[in-house]
């Protein structure tokens, strides 16, 4: 029964298991589903879907399965993927604003339709496809007196009404699995301490043998300190805008690290582009919230694992001249490689993940500032393998080796 | 007593129809329901309200981060046992006497069906959803140091919740039947503090939810007020004696509904116009490169 939706799920990237199937054919069989569509769609989504960003995937798929009701013009991933290389929001004085109420939702939806037919690749800023930004009707962060935000809510009615509504679209994410390994790659960050601290909290068998042993038999226990990871760990965090496309994949590890409880310190700060005389608390990189990188430096010992994360392209005068920083009012006498010298001095174990694939760092236009960063810290993509060979560095010297 | 065996909500608890049927279905199939969900939307409330509406006892087992998967199924006393060898004191050759059964183990041998609400499963280490495998899909386990098997004589219904914390193994999920609490809306809401400050007078219950969703959809909020604490907050209102007209204009007792210093932050900036001083503000036009 319904093996074809089976199919449909699947091609909408819904990895559904046999076992799965199986358990909703019992469940069909059991008359679980009561005899509407909408229990279906319930009942099927319950035993299949097991996450919520998944959920819009299964109403996708739902709606071409049951189709017969009105779709809506598709947005499909790839213009979603357009939308995620985002400009930041555009900023528009209010009395430019100028709401215009001439105009009709169905000949937006008609010209939605029409551009997604013709539009081959990412606009971004301009004010007629699709893109972010911009003045053009269609996509996001931008300005347009009537305009289509994509990405949607709401509420539901009939099965096919709620797929179509498609409300979980702001859930989707199409890596989650990596974010599980992710962490389970940072688990192998991991020291454990020496048994000359913390506490006394597990039995000792073999010492507690030996002196029931000299006591003739009579009971004595010894407790010994478990051993704990003792690995404190410091995430610096390029914000730049040049980072926007990474966004996914760097907010994916900052996740993964934030949920590993291993760790024994772990803390986040933020640079834009390079790092000089001030490190910022928090991605927006305002000066009021920032500390000294001296005061940095002293506040965490050189014990502290440093990671930086990057993609250590900018302008060659950034990294290299003094005054050099782009952001207003920033007073950096000294030029930024200085900065970046000292703190691979400072931490005995520093390492630098970069976003961009090694495949690409001899020719993104970065090139220059990538292979000088490489002089200073031991530098690895930011992939599964990249991070994996990064906690080795983080932990032994040996293969710190520069490659 | 009658059993009953169809779930149907209980009247302190407000629950979809969806949920309603993703819960009646993992009862059906005899399969774990996986709860996910913004905090405070009622997850570990779900498993009362079923152990109530459904006239079952009600086993817990609260995950922590250190809680292993062994905990939950027996727990052998070796020290008690080796100091009752050294006063001599009961049957020591009884090694059945020192074994405790877990959270787990207890909701096996219990001879009426019960609820086991599994809480916060994410809670504990990456690997413990995956030592729970074999238990959870056979409902038995045996106990090494006896040899015993101590199988489910009525196979709980099992409820886990999840704070999202941490991914869950696909073996585990693929064996659990799963359901997403979305936020519930304003005429949800309505009904939800409703049912617990019956009441109230409607011009406050109005106004705080306006007030309440404003303040959920502030940009950059770090952690947003959920409906505890929304439930919270009207009675903290009512103790106060706010007048409701001032709530949307004064925001009185901010901090029962946020709990941090960047999100009060953020509420102060919203709710007043002092902000910086002019020079350290963003020249127009100036963008991030």
């Amino acid at each position: 029964m319904f093996t074809d939706f089976y199919y449909t799920l699947r091609r909408e990237g819904v990895q559904v298991t046999i076992t799965e199937w199986l358990t909703l054919m019992q469940a069909l069989k059991l008359g679980l589903a009561g005899d509407s569509l909408t229990g279906f769609y319930y009942l099927a989504r319950s035993v299949l879907i097991k996450t919520e960003t998944r959920y819009d995937a299964y109403d996708r798929a739902f709606l071409k399965y049951f189709a017969g009701v009105e779709t809506p013009p598709q947005v499909t991933d790839q213009v979603l993927q357009w939308l995620e290389n985002a400009l930041p929001p555009l900023k528009m004085n209010p009395g430019e604003k100028n709401p215009s109420f001439d105009w009709s939702l169905d000949e937006l939806r008609r010209a939605l339709a029409e551009r997604l037919e013709k539009q081959d690749g990412e606009h971004h800023g301009g004010s007629q496809w699709i893109g972010t930004g911009g003045t053009s009707p269609f996509g996001h962060s931008g300005y347009h007196p009537a305009g289509v935000r994509i990405g949607g809510e709401s509420v539901n009615k009939s099965a096919v009404k709620v797929a179509g509504d498609r409300a979980y679209r702001d859930f989707r994410t199409d890596e989650t699995l990596s974010t599980r390994q992710f962490e389970l790659a940072l688990r192998r960050l991991r020291l454990l301490s020496t048994a000359v601290e913390g506490e006394k909290d597990t039995l000792d068998l073999d010492a507690t043998v030996d002196a029931i042993g000299r006591n003739a038999g009579r009971l004595e226990l010894v407790w010994a300190r478990s051993r704990k990871n003792r690995v404190k760990l410091l995430v610096l965090m390029d914000s730049g805008g040049s980072m926007n496309p990474y966004q996914r994949l760097c907010s994916r590890l900052f996740n993964a690290a934030n949920k590993s409880t291993h760790f024994r310190d772990l803390q986040f700060y933020y640079f834009h582009n390079c790092v000089y005389e001030i490190i910022f608390k928090d991605p927006v990189c305002m000066r009021r919230n920032s500390l000294a990188t001296f005061e940095f430096l002293r506040q965490y010992g050189s014990d502290y694992r440093l990671i930086i994360v990057g993609d250590a392209s900018m302008g060659p005068g950034e990294l290299l001249r003094p005054y050099g920083s782009l952001d207003w009012g920033a007073d950096n006498e000294e030029p930024g490689i200085n900065w970046m010298r000292r703190l691979a001095a400072h931490f005995e174990f520093s390492a630098w993940l970069n976003p961009i694939p090694r495949a690409h760092w001899k020719m993104v236009e970065g090139a220059y500032t990538i292979s000088a960063l490489q002089e200073v810290f031991p530098m690895f993509e930011l992939t599964l393998d990249g991070l994996n060979e990064c906690t080795k560095a983080l932990i032994s010297k040996k293969s710190a080796k520069r490659i | 007593m009658k059993q009953k065996n169809l779930y149907q909500g209980s009247a302190k608890y407000i629950a979809s129809p969806e949920l309603l049927n993703a819960v009646n279905v993992s009862v059906a199939l005899n399969r774990p329901l996986l709860i996910k969900g913004e905090p405070g939307t009622g997850k570990t409330m779900l498993a009362q309200s079923i152990a109530e509406n459904l006239g079952k006892r009600l086993v817990i087992w609260n995950i922590k981060s250190t809680t292993k998967a062994q905990d939950g199924l027996y727990v052998y006393d070796t020290v008690q046992r080796l100091y009752d060898s050294q006063f001599g004191e009961g049957d020591v050759r009884d090694i059945r006497r020192y074994i405790k059964l877990g959270k787990l183990g207890e909701a096996f041998v219990a001879d009426q069906r019960v609820v086991l609400l599994i809480d916060e499963i994410d809670k504990a280490d990456i690997e413990f959803p995956n030592d729970l495998l074999w238990e959870l899909d056979q409902m038995d386990f045996s106990i090494f140091e006896t040899g015993e098997t101590i199988a489910a004589r009525h196979r709980p219904i099992v409820v886990i919740t999840s704070n999202a914390e941490k991914e869950l193994p696909d073996a585990f999920l693929r064996r659990c039947i799963f359901h997403y609490i979305a936020f519930p809306d304003e005429e949800t809401m309505h009904e939800i503090i409703r049912v617990h400050h019956p009441d109230l007078e409607q011009k406050m219950v109005q106004s705080a939810i306006m007030a309440f969703y404003r303040v959920r959809e502030l940009p950059g909020l770090q952690k947003r007020p959920s409906t505890s604490e929304l439930l919270d907050w009207v009675q903290a209102l009512v103790i106060g004696g706010v007048d409701p007209e001032s709530i949307n204009s004064q925001f009185p007792l901010p901090g029962v509904l946020l709990k941090k210093d960047q999100d009060m932050a953020v509420l102060k900036r919203r709710f007043s116009t002092v902000d910086e001083s002019p020079g350290k503000r963003n020249l127009p036009g100036f963008r991030r490169v």
